[in-house]
């Protein structure tokens, strides 16, 4: 299947894969269907970027990850956020939401 | 927080790496399971949701590699297998590999030798507690005292010491001392060692413990003690008592005064001189007791002492200074010398103390080699860049022979970045073994370089370990050399274009000068360098050569020194006159002695007396007196060094006290001084401090002579009968010409001084040794020159025949068609030494220029030559460019010995 879905911008999957997280644990493609659903189809995440992006967040402290028996009892690595991760999800949403608006306020005036 | 789970998840995935590996390949399969799962819900049959799955996720493989580059360890992997790689590399070309290896380690190690020797006099800090807030107090103004300078650290006079101790605020605790030499021998020949007079305070002040007994104190050091107590040094108890615990209070003859021993001091601890180690420390206040009446202690003009304080908290050399300052004035007015003329006391109460920056200690050592020990450090420098660029001429070699290799590689995907740092591996695999090897080298030539500067009579010691300075710099310059011999071939191997270099046959006609360039660039600087080295080691050479064979104006061989020292036997002034007197008809009795006089400063031994001379019988003092030097000597003295006598006579035994004050002068103090060509017949008087003596009957005039150093220009000298003197010494020195054997001689001394009397003190060495020795760091720094230099040449060399070697072998074809065309030998011949004559003047060009660039940093070490001197730059300039052409020659002849046939077929 092709990627027809829109490009995301830089540095924002990390933010989505954290507010996924924000519920419960999840797998990796727990993950990358609940972004899909959320987004309705609009972000469709490869797995060559989603995994990289795990290593990563788990390196900088933000993830932590345990080894779970899934529903088809094959053995499957659950993700969830630490303390740290909560922390830098309540900060990156609200500089998020601060860039947003001020985008927003740009393009009305633009117009 | 987040660095710490980074690196230690890191260290777990180097050291569980096949566990990591496992826990991806079961992430991803989940992964994939799940997929495909929802792709079979969605109606797809197994096979196509397996495909669709691995389709959406663009390889595996490619994923796995995505999640490996996003964590560190990954990079370190990578090096891991670069560096086994090289390595495997290097062991396919054991000679390349063991010539680079060779020459990064001579050129490290001899780096790495030098700037330890310097580390050690220069940087290091004292094995003291706190050795910052140490400081010197010592007077600011350099030069203008008068009187006896007694000490390699003559700062301070006793009186000076006693004020400055009683007044400073600045430091909590201050002591004096002074190095010396004692005989440890109670009678007979003499046996020296380096000895301290050392203040009360000294041991405390800088915070040592005692390895055994007790150090000395205050209480040791009280005003007109008698001989007591004396610390020795850890090496002197392991050397002279075995280490043997019994050693406190033993007794110790120091110059026949006995004296016992109360404490050890910890092994690391050398004293406060860097470059020497003492053995024998006693307290100040026996100086008197020791040196009878050559003690210093009572003359205001004897100076002897240095002093040290530690800063009290708070206080900085400027505070300290500025107070030390402030009661200068009071402290130079109440030590005035009695003796001193006018214009001495003027310039004395001019005088201001400071404190100076002492944490490295005190060195005469630092202050003479400092500066030939940074040229060394630029010329092995200049080395280690030569042999860099050979090495980078190699692997440029080696770069055009992977040419394919590389250009394959990247035809199949391998990145330019990847690549290099794969080639910059196999350089600093070479540069840390070089490393390695050279640190190794190192340690032994430093200390051989110490040990080639020590005498017997001036044993040095370098505490000589390495820290993290000589660590750091070793690691530097094998980081810096492999950039510089690996950057430039890394960059230029991998630049080539896959698609060219595929295409392209091995058999190229003529070569391109495209690849060409850099390596002619590195040969004409390795060129240019060398000549500059080779410059350097000639004018030291030459320097050397003309320092030895300088007119001393006196004979050097066969000459042996006897010092007999009677001052046990308590003679008077007139006792002492006829002993020695004596002592020289014995010696002069001797069979097979020659000729033999008596001499109160041995000419070049670095003993100097100078003196005021008023011309004339009683004309009045002018403002500024003319200075000369002046020795003191016995009828013979000039026989027996053979120094023409131009005009009167020499003296004679009727030259005695009582009888006519008479004098003879060189041929300076007439011409400069006395303004006549012979002043056979005319007057002086002498002037030392306000003290006038004379008038001197001038009675014979002698040749120029050396007198205190080989470098001097002639200096004034005033010769005057020893038996005259109003003073006579408890010692005599006899310079004793004689062709016996040298051990036969000296027994036959032996016997004929016991025979006067026996027990007594006596030393000898041999006049052309002594002044042998004062040449010593002249002959080093020309031996490592040269060394240095010869090493840069034959680098040099092997590049530039290396670089011919390559040209030869890609314009085989091409010579291989002139010859079939009809070219002999001799113009294939021409044709390759032009290349080489090419290289070779633009290098030697370059070179000179240099080389009258970066000598004149040497001008100051140069006797007899000036920097920029032509022959010695026409010389190495022709030495170079011999070698370098017979070393082209051997490709040129081998390439005119080629068969044109195999040369067009060959592949």
């Amino acid at each position: 299947m092709i990627d027809t879905s829109a490009t995301l911008v830089q540095g924002t999957l990390d933010m989505l894969i954290l507010k996924t997280l924000a519920l419960e644990p999840l797998h990796g493609w727990g993950i990358s269907q609940r972004i899909q659903q959320l987004s309705r189809g609009v972000f469709e995440v490869n797995p060559g970027s989603l995994f990289p992006a795990f290593r990563r967040l788990e390196r900088a402290g933000v993830l932590e990850c345990e080894w779970r028996t899934s529903e088809n009892n094959r053995r499957a690595k659950y993700y969830s956020l630490t303390k740290m991760g909560r922390q830098k999800l309540r900060s990156e949403t609200k500089e998020w939401e601060r860039q947003v608006a001020a985008i927003a306020r740009i393009l009305q005036t633009a117009s | 927080m987040g660095l710490w789970t980074n690196l230690s998840a890191g260290v777990r995935g180097l050291f569980r790496k096949r566990q990591a590996e496992q826990e991806l390949d079961d992430e991803l399969g989940d992964f994939l399971e799940k997929s495909t799962a929802e792709k079979m819900r969605a109606g797809m049959s197994r096979e196509e949701a397996h495909r669709a799955a691995r389709l959406e996720m663009g390889g595996v493989e490619a994923v796995k590699e995505g999640v490996r580059s996003a964590s560190w360890e990954t990079h370190f992997e990578t090096l891991w297998s670069d560096l086994r790689f090289g390595a495997r590399l290097l062991r396919f070309n054991p000679v390349f590999a063991g010539a680079a290896i060779l020459s990064l380690a001579l050129g490290i190690g001899a780096n790495t030798a030098i700037f330890q020797l310097l580390d050690a006099v220069r940087l290091r800090t004292l094995p003291v507690k706190n050795p910052q807030e140490i400081a010197r107090v010592a007077i600011e103004q350099r030069g203008g005292r008068s009187g006896d300078f007694t000490s390699r650290y003559s700062d301070l006079t006793y009186a000076l010491w006693v004020e400055i101790h009683a007044q400073q605020q600045g430091f909590s605790n201050i002591f004096a001392w002074s190095p010396t030499q004692f005989n440890i021998a109670p009678r007979g020949e003499v046996h020296n060692v380096q000895g301290m007079w050392v203040s009360g305070e000294f041991f405390q002040t800088l915070g040592v413990e005692p390895a055994l007994g007790r150090f000395l104190n205050s209480a040791d050091d009280t005003e007109g003690c008698s001989p007591g107590g004396a610390v020795i040094s850890y090496s002197f108890w392991q050397r002279e008592f075995g280490g043997d615990r019994s050693a406190i209070g033993r007794a110790l003859t120091l110059n026949r005064r006995p004296f016992e021993i109360v404490g050890v001091a910890p092994a690391d601890f050398y004293g406060v001189e860097v470059g020497r180690k003492f053995d024998v420390a006693v307290p100040v206040c026996t100086e008197p007791a020791i040196m009878g009446e050559d003690s210093q202690m009572k003359s205001r003009s004897g100076w002897w002492l240095a002093s040290m304080g530690r800063l009290k908290p708070g206080w900085t050399l400027e505070r300290a200074t500025a107070q030390l300052q402030a009661i200068s004035p009071a402290i130079f007015e109440a030590t005035l010398p009695a003796d001193y003329n006018p214009e001495n006391s003027k310039r004395f109460l001019t005088f201001r103390l400071g404190a100076f920056s002492a944490d490295s200690g005190v060195s005469d050592l630092r202050k003479d080699n400092e500066q030939p020990l940074l040229l060394l450090l630029t010329l092995s420098g200049l080395v280690l860049l030569i042999a860099s660029a050979n090495l980078a001429n190699l692997m440029l070699a080696r770069a055009s022979a992977r040419e394919k290799e590389m250009g394959l590689r990247m035809a199949v995907g391998a990145g330019r970045g990847r690549l290099i740092r794969q080639l910059l591996a196999e350089s600093l695999l070479l540069a840390t073994i070089g490393a390695i090897l050279g640190s190794l080298l190192a340690h032994n030539l430093s200390l051989l370089l110490v040990a080639s500067l020590s005498t017997q009579n001036n044993p040095l010691f370098v505490e000589l370990g390495a820290d993290w300075r000589v660590f750091g710099f070793t690691a530097a310059l094998a980081v810096l050399t492999c950039i510089l011999f690996g950057l430039a071939p890394a960059l230029r191997a991998t630049s080539v274009n896959p698609g060219v270099v595929l295409k392209e046959s091995s058999r190229g006609t003529t070569d391109g000068h495209r690849r060409f360039g850099l390596r002619r660039i590195l040969v004409v600087s390795q060129i240019a360098l060398s000549l500059t080295l080779l410059v350097g080691a000639l004018l030291f050479a030459r320097s050397l050569a003309k320092l030895s064979s300088v007119e001393t104006g006196f004979r050097q061989t066969g000459i042996l020194v006897t010092d007999v020292d009677f001052s046990s036997l308590k003679l008077s002034n007139e006792g002492r006159a006829s002993f020695g007197h004596d002592l020289l008809s014995r010696m002069r009795a001797i069979p097979g002695v020659e000729s033999a006089a008596t001499v109160a400063t041995v000419p070049l031994s670095g003993d100097e007396e100078f003196h005021d001379i008023l011309p004339g019988i009683s004309e009045p003092l002018e403002d500024q007196n003319p200075v000369s030097a002046f020795n003191h000597i016995s009828p013979g003295f000039f026989q027996t060094l053979q120094t023409p006598l131009l005009a009167g006579r020499d003296f004679n035994d009727h030259d005695v006290a009582g009888s006519p004050l008479v004098a003879i002068v060189n041929e300076t103090m007439a011409r400069k001084i006395l303004k006549t060509g012979n002043p056979v017949g005319t007057n002086f008087r002498v002037r030392r401090l306000s003290k006038i003596s004379g008038p001197f009957e001038i009675v014979g005039l002698v040749k120029d002579t050396k007198y205190g150093d080989l470098r001097e220009e002639p200096l004034p000298i005033a010769y005057l009968p020893i038996q005259q003197s109003p003073r006579p010494e408890q010692d005599s020195q006899i310079l004793i010409h004689s062709n016996l054997p040298l051990s036969e001689l000296t027994s036959a001394v032996k016997e004929a001084v016991n025979s006067a009397h026996s027990g007594l003190d006596l030393s000898f060495f041999g006049f052309h040794t002594m002044i042998e020795e004062r040449l010593l760091g002249e002959r080093l720094m020309a031996k490592l020159s040269g060394f240095f230099g010869a090493l840069a040449v034959v680098l040099a060399v092997i590049g530039l025949y290396g670089v011919i070697s390559y040209m030869v072998a890609r314009r085989r074809n091409e010579i291989g068609i002139r010859m079939s065309l009809g070219a002999d030998r001799r113009s294939i011949i021409r044709l390759v030494l032009r290349e080489c004559v090419l290289l070779l003047s633009i290098g030697l060009a370059c070179g000179v220029a240099l080389a009258l660039v970066a000598s004149r940093a040497a001008s100051s070490l140069l006797f007899g030559l000036k920097p920029h001197d032509p022959a010695t730059l026409a010389m190495a300039t022709l030495i170079l460019a011999a070698i370098a052409l017979a070393a082209s020659y051997v490709p040129a002849s081998r390439a005119s010995k080629v068969d044109p046939v195999v040369a067009l077929r060959n592949e």
